[in-house]
């Protein structure tokens, strides 16, 4: 059904990538000077340009200049918070603080993170354990919309959410839509498509196929002479399930908790679809407003700083969990 | 798949109780996935074929002048018969395809080639460059598209200023001012049946090259290791020159790793939204427009909604088609790999 192709046995190559030996002492050949010194300099090229936008942004970001750079500056003069502070206090013109705007972010990201989580680990057991009719057709439902473009299902359920309103018909009547409607125009209370609630639920339809495959595919993996030990010991399946299998899962389930973090963390087209209101805005898309046509106003050295506080988390994540989570790319990520 | 004997005995206790519980564990999943996934996709199906705009949202699907349009979107989507400017869907999908085949057709062999530079016996700093070239791969894609921007910005722009920079090295002082995201004049007056690639397309691939190019490293970096060390001492005890044991030895044997990574690369490329749209937004005039992008520009602002649909519907076989060919070639090589 799904590429599993690339190297799933590999699990370290990020830690690889970094401590392999290549030193060459195997073979007793020492670079001539003259290689090592090409190589030396094309290596540093490299480094350069990897480097050149990374030192770009953390010097603007430094910098107390509210003004737009008019030269190349890429190693910071100053080291100034200012711009940090101001984008702690107030980042855009919009009504809201940073903390709300943190707040939001981290409610989807955890949020839907969860929910996908819980949901999902059942049918990855499910499908990964047990032989039943049907059970190819149920897979390939769950696993079709992998194949989609993650904004492929955008337009219904915008308007699915958007016809879930609460409305006050004055008179101390409430009337909720589709099931009821005021008889007259009432005053609108509540638009689930407005609401962080109903971004969450259309991000988690996007979120539980990945889910459901990730899990399966480690399930897969995990021996099944324990929990075949503990059905003849006389355990009853749901035991099985929760006393054996999901504590050995733990870890997986955690490394998908953490990759769905990073994607809904950078989550910026159904947010932008959905919300109109400014207090329900979150990271991703303030980043958005302060760059390109509406950011006229916003000094560079904010933006910089905003830009650097986003990555921040998705960077540490990135950091700690390096091992599993190349394995979890590579094995997942199909989705744009 | 739990083997016989557990089997027979979980069979014996409770034969009908272990014809259910697979389909109970699966309830929870299948609950969730019909309300925002199934019925949604059905919905979009019937969306598709009617002309839903923003002045049936108050009432929606109940709206009295909705009309069932039949095929009319899906035949304005092809035939250019939408009341929207620049968009032509072949022209739009061959710039799709390019933009995804041109940027793996780039980071694969920078990604390979830094990998075995990085593999040099005797290099110093090793792992300081590792660990420096890995930076693009942690970095959240939006942050590095708005990042990148603001450097092609055409005033105040890094990439201007570094030209500017040059150009007074060799004795010209006047500033660059080169409007990289939104010169409309293509650089090169060819290249693509459907027209020329803008200036834009140059810069988003210089941008997305930085981004690109470390994760095929580190999947190279991973395929070097697994390779014997002797299969290059016994190559050079043949006299095998260099670049002979790189072209017989070292590339045949990344290719089961590398070309499975090429085509994750290439789907990622091709759906790239984030990106895109916050580089350039398709911009400009729709020259850089992908089918996501467009697609998303249909509902949230021209907000042609039963368009909007079908357009995605006709993604979703793209994708479809996209899938199935790159999944054969993905077989092809684990057949190649395993022989």
């Amino acid at each position: 059904m799904t590429s599993t192709s690339i190297t799933p046995k590999k699990k370290n190559i990020f830690v690889r990538f970094f401590t392999m030996n290549t030193s060459g002492e195997a073979s007793g050949r020492e670079l001539p000077l003259w290689r090592q010194i090409l190589l030396q300099v094309l290596t540093l090229i490299i480094v350069a340009q990897v480097m050149f936008p990374i030192m770009y942004v953390v010097t603007l970001s430094f910098s107390s200049e509210s003004r737009r750079p008019s030269s190349l500056e890429i190693f910071p003069k100053e080291i100034s918070l200012v711009a940090y502070k101001q984008v702690l206090d107030r980042p855009t013109a919009n009504p809201v603080t940073f903390m709300e705007l943190l707040r939001n972010s981290f409610t989807l990201s955890v949020g839907v993170g969860i929910v996908a989580l819980v949901v999902a680990v059942t049918a990855a057991y499910a499908f990964s354990r047990f032989k039943f009719k049907m059970r190819q057709v149920l897979m390939i439902l769950v696993f079709i919309p992998l194949l989609m473009p993650a904004i492929g299902l955008a337009t219904p359920l915008f308007l699915l959410m958007n016809s879930f309103r609460v409305f006050d018909c004055g008179d101390g009547i409430i009337a909720i839509q589709p099931f009821l409607s005021c008889a007259s125009t009432g005053k609108l209370l509540f638009n689930m498509r407005d609401s962080l609630l109903g971004v969450g639920i259309a991000m988690i339809s996007g979120a539980l196929p990945f889910a459901v495959w990730n899990l399966k595919g480690y399930l897969d993996t995990i021996p099944e002479e324990l929990e075949e030990a503990a059905a003849i010991d006389g355990a009853g399946p749901n035991q099985v399930f929760f006393r054996i299998v999901l504590p050995l899962a733990a870890p997986q389930l955690a490394v998908t908790f953490f990759l769905g973090f990073i994607g809904h963390w950078q989550e910026f087209a159904l947010p932008w679809l959905f919300l109109t209101k400014p207090q329900s805005y979150t990271l991703a898309m303030t980043l958005y407003n302060m760059t390109g046509q509406y950011a006229n106003a916003i000094p560079w050295n904010r933006f910089a700083a905003m830009a650097i506080i986003v990555a921040a988390p998705v960077a540490v994540i990135y950091i700690a969990l390096q091992k599993q989570i190349v394995s979890g790319l590579t094995l997942g990520g199909v989705k744009g | 798949m739990v083997s016989a004997t557990a089997q027979m005995k979980i069979k014996k206790r409770s034969n009908l109780k272990r014809a259910i519980f697979p389909y109970l564990y699966l309830l929870p999943a299948f609950i969730v996935m019909s309300v925002i996934t199934f019925y949604p996709l059905i919905y979009q199906v019937i969306l598709s074929f009617t002309n839903f705009e923003t002045k049936h949202l108050m009432l929606g699907m109940a709206s009295p002048d909705l009309e069932n349009v039949g095929i009319q979107n899906y035949k304005d989507i092809v035939t250019g018969g939408l009341p929207v400017q620049n968009f032509e869907f072949f022209r739009v999908l061959v710039y799709n395809i390019w933009w995804a085949v041109s940027n793996v057709a780039v980071h694969v062999p920078a990604g390979v080639f830094i990998a075995v530079l990085l593999n040099v016996k005797g290099l110093w700093f090793k792992r300081i460059y590792r660990a420096i070239y890995i930076l693009p791969v942690v970095i959240p894609p939006i942050v590095v598209a708005t990042v990148w921007r603001n450097i092609f910005d055409e005033q105040y722009g890094a990439m201007n200023q570094f030209l500017t920079m040059l150009a007074t090295l060799f004795g010209d002082g006047d500033p660059v001012r080169i409007r990289w995201l939104f010169e409309y004049s293509p650089p090169i007056s060819w290249l693509l049946p459907t027209g020329a690639l803008p200036l834009a397309y140059y810069a988003m691939m210089i941008a997305n090259f930085w981004l690109g190019w470390p994760f095929m490293t580190l999947v190279a970096t991973g395929a070097l290791q697994s390779i014997p060390g002797d299969l290059y001492e016994a190559a050079a005890i043949d006299g095998a020159s260099n670049s002979q044991q790189f072209w017989r030895i070292t590339v045949p044997l990344l290719r089961p790793a590398m070309v499975p990574a090429a085509i994750y690369g290439f789907t990622l490329s091709f759906n790239l939204f984030n990106f895109v749209y916050f580089m350039t937004g398709g911009g400009p005039a729709r020259s850089t427009e992908i089918l996501v992008t467009f697609a998303y520009d249909l509902v949230r602002n021209l907000r042609l909604y039963g368009v909007a649909a079908a357009f995605a519907v006709i993604v979703f076989f793209v994708a479809l088609v996209v899938f199935l060919i790159t999944n054969r070639m993905t077989r092809a090589t684990e057949s190649y790999s395993e022989i």
